[in-house]
């Protein structure tokens, strides 16, 4: 009996080994990189990803403003713009005269209802997709001009507004939180959903 | 330094029939009857002395039994300054003389005067409105004026 179990310990010891023999054979050489079948120009260059992530990251880290401002806080955009506060790290020094190029207008100012035909035709002219933000107290209701007579009470009477910025002008930090909003809110939106 | 001439100063200055067109001297301008305005104002225009060549502004006033006009002038070869006023007591249809036949410059500042409370000019050559649209009702600096939006 006991000859009997040491020969089927052995076994299990011979099996082992061969097991071992053979991994370490077939394992000679390092397995090889997933991309080796890639071109050598491309290999490191490739990221995979969803078609929402990479549009809304070329939508979010892009946005180009429409260059129509209708009063005093486009002075708090100006100094936004300016090397201080700088929104070059966003992507947005780029500031288009043509609606064409542009993807977001900043309602900076009093609107005049004399003035409101052609902010609603510069919105009118900007390509898909396009955004708005409301920028200062006159932006969002009118501000102190809410009841005059020559005033727009608020841009969403005429635009369909994202993003609201509270402040009388709004500190270019502000703005820039605002801005940050928005991207959030690109990021969200998807291509493979229907609002 | 620029000075300001009294009314009285004016005043005395002006002989028979433009006399009787004050209505009344005030300390820095005189009150002019509105038919007579484009008289006493060619007289202190072209007046040895007075010379005002210069309209620096027109405005309007609502007050609760008349509307005024308030014209300032000065005069830049004399370098003195000099004010009238004209009353329209008609609330309803205040009418009042345009000056656009002696200073050009008093085309705007009148068309902004019947823009915002209504005042119309007699012998303005285009009096239309200058801030607000066409279509636009009412006068929105006549103190009875309601915002209808």
């Amino acid at each position: 009996m006991e000859i009997k179990s040491q020969q089927s310990s052995m076994n299990i010891d011979l099996h082992e080994g061969r097991l071992i023999e053979e991994l370490k054979r077939s394992s000679c050489e390092m397995m090889p990189e997933p991309s080796e079948w890639l071109d050598e120009e491309i290999k490191r260059n490739i990221i995979v990803s969803t078609v929402d992530k990479l549009l809304n990251w070329g939508r979010k880290t892009s946005l180009w403003t429409e260059t129509a401002f209708t009063a005093c806080c486009t002075f708090e955009f100006i100094s936004l713009s300016s090397p201080r506060f700088d929104i070059a790290r966003f992507g947005m020094e780029v500031l288009r005269s043509s609606p064409r190029h542009a993807d977001l207008i900043i309602t900076a100012g009093t609107l005049t209802w004399k003035m409101a035909p052609q902010i609603k035709r510069i919105y009118d002219q900007m390509a898909e997709p396009k955004w708005v933000i409301a920028m200062g107290s006159c932006g969002i209701s009118g501000g102190i001009f809410a009841d005059s007579y020559s005033v727009v009470p608020g841009y969403n009477r005429i635009l369909p507004v994202d993003v609201y910025i509270p402040g009388c002008p709004p500190r270019p930090e502000a703005l820039m939180a605002g801005i940050e909003r928005l991207r959030k809110k690109i990021e969200k939106k998807s291509f493979t959903k229907v609002d | 330094m620029t000075t300001t001439m009294k009314g009285k100063q004016v005043f005395d200055m002006l002989k028979g029939e433009l006399a009787s067109a004050i209505v009344e001297v005030q300390d820095e301008c005189l009150v002019v009857k509105p038919a007579k305005l484009t008289e006493v104002a060619g007289f202190i225009k072209h007046t040895q002395g007075l010379e005002f060549d210069y309209l620096s502004s027109a405005t309007g006033i609502d007050y609760p039994d008349y509307f005024e006009v308030v014209y300032l002038f000065y005069s830049l070869e004399k370098n003195h300054r000099f004010t009238l006023r004209i009353r329209c007591a008609d609330k309803a249809d205040p009418v009042a003389p345009s000056l656009t036949c002696l200073w050009m410059g008093a085309d705007l500042q009148e068309r902004e005067i019947y823009d915002l409370l209504g005042i119309k000019f007699s012998g303005h050559p285009l009096l239309k409105r200058i801030f607000m649209w066409e279509g636009f009702e009412g006068h929105p600096l006549r103190k009875d004026f309601k915002n209808g939006f």
